[in-house]
């Protein structure tokens, strides 16, 4: 399990590679928390296309990123899920968050006209 | 019916040993030649149960994890997951989506994922003795030579 940071100058960007499970997700969870406070981040990204393993720790970590992006008046977007992880997500009660990747939405709003 | 194969495993409650039991479980259950996604079903369910039992099962201490895995004729595979640890009071409270007792780092999803992913999941569970987690998946059988 591995994390790689993009920082931009408005946001930066945690990509994930590997497996997202218990055993690695207490050690990510650090790591992209301090950078975040470091950076005074207020947009975090999370990438995870490159991530060939999700279970339910993942959730729990991204619904707590969320939280944390939230409390410091921030914002956070999940980027390259599988449909497998999105409808993890979905049983979560996630997919009423703004916190999906633009590119969905407007395919959304695309649907709607 | 009788399985036409069988393996048990016994293995500690560390979590390292979570991507141990999705890689032993795929690489079993590879003989019924499983699609990529069904196989990405088996092993969400297996991270989910044997993660439970390390986190939930065995919170102080380190114990024993008992998995079994059947296979059958009809393309069925059947999984078990079972501990020692502390087990449940309320299954049915336990199972509802959401419901956690492990704090800010759990989403109280994985009941439900194993009956989503899973086509049958059974729980059984006295406290103070264990629980065991049995699942059940249908592979669909595919005609062979075909990739
Ligand atoms: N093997 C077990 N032994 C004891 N308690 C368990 C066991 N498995 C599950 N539980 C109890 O059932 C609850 C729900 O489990 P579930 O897997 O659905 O959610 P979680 O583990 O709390 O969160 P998540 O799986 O999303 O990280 C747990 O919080 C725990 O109280
Ligand atoms: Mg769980």
């Amino acid at each position: 399990m591995q994390v790689e940071f993009n920082a931009d100058t408005d946001q930066l960007t945690a990509s994930l590679l590997g497996e997202l499970d218990h055993h690695g997700a207490g050690e990510i969870r650090e790591r992209i928390d301090s950078v975040i406070l470091q950076q005074h981040c207020r947009h975090l990204v999370l990438d995870l296309s490159r991530l060939g393993f999700m279970d339910s720790s993942g959730i729990g970590l991204i619904m707590g990123r969320y939280r944390l992006m939230l409390s410091l008046g921030g914002q956070l977007t999940v980027t390259g899920m599988t449909p497998r992880m999105e409808k993890m997500l979905r049983m979560a009660g996630l997919e009423k968050l703004p916190i999906w990747e633009k590119q969905e939405k407007e395919n959304a709003h695309e649907t709607n006209q | 019916m009788k399985p036409i194969n069988e393996m048990k495993l016994t293995f500690l409650s560390r979590s390292a040993n979570e991507s141990f039991a999705r890689a032993a479980v795929a690489a079993f259950a590879a003989q019924l030649d499983p699609a990529v996604d069904e196989l990405a079903d088996l092993r969400t369910a297996i991270s989910e149960a044997v993660t439970n039992a390390i986190v939930h099962a065995y919170p102080h201490e380190l114990g024993n994890i008992f998995l079994t895995v059947q296979l059958y004729e009809n393309g069925c595979i059947t999984v078990r997951v079972r501990d020692r640890g502390q087990g449940i009071e309320d299954v049915s409270k336990a199972m509802e989506p959401l419901y956690t007792t492990g704090g800010e780092d759990r989403s109280g999803l994985g009941f439900s994922v194993m009956q989503s992913f899973m086509d049958k999941v059974r729980v059984r569970s006295i406290p103070g003795k264990g629980t065991t987690v049995t699942m059940e998946k249908y592979i669909s059988l595919r005609v062979k030579g075909r990739s």
